[in-house]
């Protein structure tokens, strides 16, 4: 098993020769990923190493696999509720909708929100872009297909946000899986954008990104907020998940927290 | 960054609950040494008893938060719904990735993740449990030279999780109910 030593080594030799700088994840989550990829492929430091120098490509899949991928539909039904009763009414107001879900993984998230929209009437005025560092996943969250098993237990969550539709009507059933369907797919955007490289690229009024502010250390999430500050128009909405917030964020003076258990936070200044 | 603090770790699941919340009642609020929970908890259910319950206790208990610095006189729960782990900095951080063991939070990872920072400053207790979860995370911390205690299988309501831990010789000591709460006030 890595060490922390050596796990300095491989996040300094992934700066020196890709020019990928990680050193502001969270180091004991980082580690039990990157022990992970070691123990599947069956590599020691040094094989790991000398993939990463030599191996062309490996890059490619290494950081995928290094990233945690792990999303549900309707995840905490209560903060879709705060959604709907809390954003909503105030979302209405605009002509045009702009959502950002950063750090989407295989999409769960967006197509939740857009079925939120559809079930209150929003959908048609919205925009919602999705995007993680992973170009693995992006890719099956253009896809939209998920597991008859996972949108079973999903439906559930789909129930408790209190939804006025059955989950089904939103997906449609082909043997084992399930593909969402494409009238709830013209509203959205999936790409890729790095958090800790990408800057600015629109203007929303929503943006959620939650659960993957954990995986990163206090200063890089400082610096994350900056580029969500950045990005949200003014008294524009940021969502964080249930076990994040900006308490220890420098700017969080601009922000007024208008949910505490679901950690929603407007922009005010 | 201090060298040699000590830490405390608490896992079980089903029938390891009760005995934990009961044995948390004893513990005065200046208790020294940190205390970590990590018990599986469903959650889809309502879990904020640490706000519920906080005042049966005399110790401060909480909900363990992502990057928080880890204090003695505290009890640290792990949330529902995530991996507690522990940064080389001596704090909280808390991961969604995949279940381990079916669980999540899984003893395993706390105890694992806690072995490699506090080595040999670990005291873990496993508690009665349904699942095989914590057993290994318990031997990851006898093999770092910490303290590893096993909750009797026969006082345990449900014996699979401590005799999972027994099986692969995990424990340094194996106790009755009453005797871990003995063995946790000579600690103090």
């Amino acid at each position: 098993m890595l060490n922390f030593t050596e796990l300095d080594e491989i996040i300094e030799i992934i700066k020196n020769f890709h020019d990928l700088d990680i050193s502001g994840y969270s180091k004991a989550s980082l580690k039990r990923r990157i022990t992970r990829i070691m123990d599947i492929n069956k590599l020691d430091l040094v094989g790991l190493k000398s993939n990463l120098i030599n191996q062309e490509g490996f890059l490619n899949y290494f950081i995928p696999e290094m990233t945690v991928n792990v999303t549900e539909m309707f995840r905490d039904p209560e903060f879709y509720i705060a959604l709907k009763t809390k954003l909503f009414p105030y979302l209405e107001t605009y002509p045009h909708i702009k959502i950002w879900s950063a750090g989407c993984s295989t999409g769960e998230e967006v197509y939740s929100l857009a079925i939120l929209l559809k079930e209150s009437k929003l959908l048609s005025r919205s925009f919602i872009y999705g995007t993680d560092i992973n170009h693995l996943v992006i890719e099956k969250a253009k896809q939209g297909i998920y597991s008859l098993t996972k949108l079973k237990e999903y439906s559930e969550n789909f129930i408790k946000t209190k939804a006025e539709h059955s989950l089904s009507e939103y997906y449609t059933a082909m043997y084992d899986a399930a593909t969402i369907q494409n009238d709830l797919k013209k509203h959205l955007l999936f790409s890729i954008h790095n958090l800790i490289t990408d800057g600015v690229f629109n203007e929303f009024q929503v943006i959620t990104c939650r659960n993957v502010l954990i995986y990163f250390d206090i200063t890089l999430q400082e610096k994350v907020f900056d580029l969500f500050y950045d990005s949200l128009c003014k008294l524009g909405f940021l969502c964080l998940g249930s076990k994040e917030s900006l308490i220890n964020y420098k700017r969080a003076h601009l922000f007024k927290l208008i949910d505490k258990k679901n950690n929603i936070y407007q922009k005010i200044a | 960054m201090k060298k040699g603090k000590k830490i405390l770790l608490l896992g079980g699941s089903a029938g390891g609950f009760g005995v934990i919340l009961n044995l948390l009642k004893t513990i005065p609020k200046d208790f020294p040494i940190p205390i970590l929970v990590i018990v599986h908890r469903n959650p889809k259910f309502e879990s904020n008893f640490e706000s519920v319950l906080k005042n049966t206790f005399a110790i401060p208990i909480k909900s363990a938060e992502d990057k928080e610095t880890i204090e003695g006189g505290k009890v640290y729960f792990a949330p529902p719904g995530y991996h507690l782990l522990i940064e080389p900095d001596f704090k909280l951080a808390l991961d969604n990735s995949e279940p381990v063991q079916f669980s999540r939070p899984s003893i395993d990872v706390t105890m694992e993740s806690a072995s490699e920072i506090y080595k040999e400053n670990c005291i873990a207790i496993l508690f009665s449990g349904a699942n095989q979860d914590g057993a290994k995370g318990l031997l990851a911390i006898k093999n770092n030279g910490g303290i590893c205690v096993v909750q009797h299988p026969d006082s345990a309501e449900v014996a699979t999780m401590p005799q999972a831990a027994i099986d692969i010789n995990a424990q340094h000591h194996i106790y009755t109910t009453e005797e871990i709460v003995k063995y946790i006030h000579q600690l103090n």
